[in-house]
């Protein structure tokens, strides 16, 4: 099974759009960065209006852990559109080459195949939110410094300490790890219908959109089936940046995602050891 | 003939909803045989090879391969099969070497350098190993779809019209190999094919298929010498030949005359009689041509002419 997944592994870094995620993120944390670096102050001050007569702010709150939520803030939402350019061709892109036929020939099940390309995928989001990671804390740390962290939750203004921070951080990107895992699910299994790639991207996106529109919609229905929805837990990693944590409200969502996953892999399995394969 | 079964179908039936791709075949290769497979385009070929590798299920059918089921025993039989179905697709984007590399780390077979570089040898790709397999030919994506089938050393290989696309020489290099690996390797050689001068040439048993059901089966001799086709003897004395066939039991064969020609419907076995009674008669016989191919016995077979 390792080497089954190494393989995968190689296959799917061997691919250019595997790379469209890690240099987008890239260019947009840099982006960011370098906006930051010259303008941010100004939206620190603006956030902070009001409170100046107040309160007496002191150290360095224009700070890495400042720097680095908000570009995770920016940039998680967006994670999903890079993430499914891998996942909806991990299945359908064997069909695509005619590939199947050889890889289903070979002495291994179809259910190691396509669990391994399940791992594979939750592999390469890792790497991705771990490039995300170095990319918006360490190298922000490095430009900006560290300070404590302003965290502002809805009108409450919460600032922990420096030595309260790196934590929250570690379970929100462990968090994002298993919204996103959700997510590249979703695409695997759409995958595992077609023989090209773009059905099982625009498929997993439309869901999302959907999703998120019909949250959004202000109708008694709608609001009642929204907690039910996956797209209303993915952004729970926020709550380890409250203050106290509502680690039911966290673990509740933690469990629907994983349930979604465990049910979307299932359900893949299933539907691919039955599948003839005729390309 | 060995009398080890290593494939072994029955009552092998696909029906793809209303439509029946395979009905009700039966299929016995022994060890050592290079079988050939053959029926027109759409006979249920690639169907029936699918199904022996598992990548599409029958609708009912039992199919054993090494004396044991597929469904039960797939690892360890498919560890001992190498296989081309249709034509032989690769990850494109990665060299040939890592495509070999990385479908024999699936096969469990020994991927050492050497050994991959050896198996590019075999088929004559060793100095593109590197380049991707998007730059290749189709006769050289064909010829790494036969190493790919050969790097784990299985004992039965399935070739699915493995020289479809090639040029002659292509397709003498590819027939060669295919004799090379039976006679020498021992290898058992499921060659599935269109062409019926192919599998002649090195087939020992054969069975033919049109439209999914089978229409004949047996070796390739005992099949086509039974089968009369259409000869052309060119000699030198027209006249005093034909008065000698008529004076003959070759009278019953004799079809037509020209110039210089006479045309007899003859067997495989009869064609070598005829010359020889001929020579004897003084009659010198320049050429002896075939006129009705085998392809048209092919042809009557699958088009349900004759059984």
């Amino acid at each position: 099974m390792i080497t089954l997944i190494w393989l995968e592994l190689q296959k799917m870094f061997k691919k250019w759009r595997t790379y469209i995620g890690f240099i987008a993120i890239g260019f947009l944390a840099i982006v960011v960065q370098v906006a930051l670096y010259f303008t941010g102050s100004k939206m620190i001050d603006f956030q902070m209006r009001g409170m100046e007569q107040s309160f007496v702010m002191v150290g360095n709150l224009f700070n890495g852990y400042f720097i680095a939520r908000f570009i995770l803030m920016a940039l998680i939402i967006h994670i999903p559109f890079l993430i499914v350019i891998v996942g909806g061709d991990l299945l359908s892109g064997e069909a695509t080459a005619g590939t199947y036929r050889m890889l289903l020939t070979r002495p291994v099940s179809r259910f190691q195949v396509v669990t391994a390309k399940f791992i594979a995928g939750w592999i390469s989001v890792l790497l991705l939110l771990v490039w995300l990671l170095f990319l918006s804390l360490v190298v922000s740390l490095l430009l900006f410094g560290s300070g404590p962290l302003l965290s502002f939750q809805g009108m409450r203004l919460i600032i922990f300490a420096g030595n309260d921070i790196l934590w929250r951080f570690a379970c929100a990107y462990l968090f994002a790890f298993i919204s996103m895992s959700t997510v590249i699910s979703i695409s695997i299994f759409f995958s595992s219908f077609v023989q090209n790639a773009i059905g099982p991207i625009a498929a997993t996106m439309a869901v999302i959109i959907i999703f998120l529109i019909l949250s959004a919609i202000p109708v008694d229905f709608f609001q009642t089936i929204k907690p039910y929805l996956f797209t209303n837990h993915m952004s729970q990693w926020d709550g380890f940046f409250n203050d106290p944590v509502d680690y039911k409200e966290i673990f509740q969502s933690l469990w629907y995602l994983l349930a979604h996953i465990v049910v979307i892999y299932g359900i893949t399995i299933y539907i691919f050891i039955k599948k003839d394969i005729l390309s | 003939m060995n009398s080890e079964q290593v494939i072994e179908v029955r009552g092998l039936t696909k029906k793809f909803g209303g439509l029946t791709a395979v009905n009700n075949l039966d299929l016995n290769v022994y060890r050592g045989d290079v079988f050939g497979f053959l029926g027109p385009n759409g006979a249920g070929k690639s169907t029936t090879i699918r199904m022996l590798l598992s990548l599409i299920k029958p609708t009912s059918g039992e199919m054993k391969i090494f004396g044991k089921s597929i469904t039960k025993n797939r690892k360890e039989i498919f560890s001992k099969i190498g296989a081309i179905v249709e034509k032989p697709d690769f990850y494109l984007y990665l060299s040939a070497y890592k495509n070999l590399e990385i479908l024999g780390k699936l096969s469990g077979a020994d991927t050492s350098k050497k050994k991959i570089m050896d198996m590019l040898e075999l088929v004559g790709l060793e100095k593109r190993y590197k380049s991707k397999v998007k730059t290749y030919s189709h006769g050289m994506k064909q010829r790494l779809g036969l190493a790919q089938a050969l790097l784990h050393d299985p004992e039965l290989i399935i070739l699915d019209e493995p020289t479809t696309g090639l040029d002659p020489q292509g397709m003498k290099e590819i027939r060669d190999l295919i004799i090379y690996l039976s006679r020498e390797k021992g290898k058992t050689i499921f060659l599935s094919s269109h062409i019926l001068h192919e599998v002649e040439l090195i087939a020992t048993r054969m069975i033919i298929i049109s439209k999914g059901t089978t229409q004949v089966e047996g070796t390739v001799e005992e099949l086509l010498k039974s089968e009369k086709i259409i000869v052309t003897f060119e000699i030198d004395k027209v006249e005093d030949a034909m008065r000698i066939v008529n004076e003959s039991k070759w009278k019953e064969n004799f079809k037509s005359t020209s110039k210089s020609e006479i045309n007899f419907e003859l067997t495989k076995n009869e064609i070598a009689l005829l010359n020889k009674f001929l020579i004897e008669k003084e009659i010198l016989v320049s050429a002896v041509v075939p006129v009705r191919s085998l392809e048209d016995y092919f042809l009557r077979i699958t088009e349900g002419g004759a059984k």
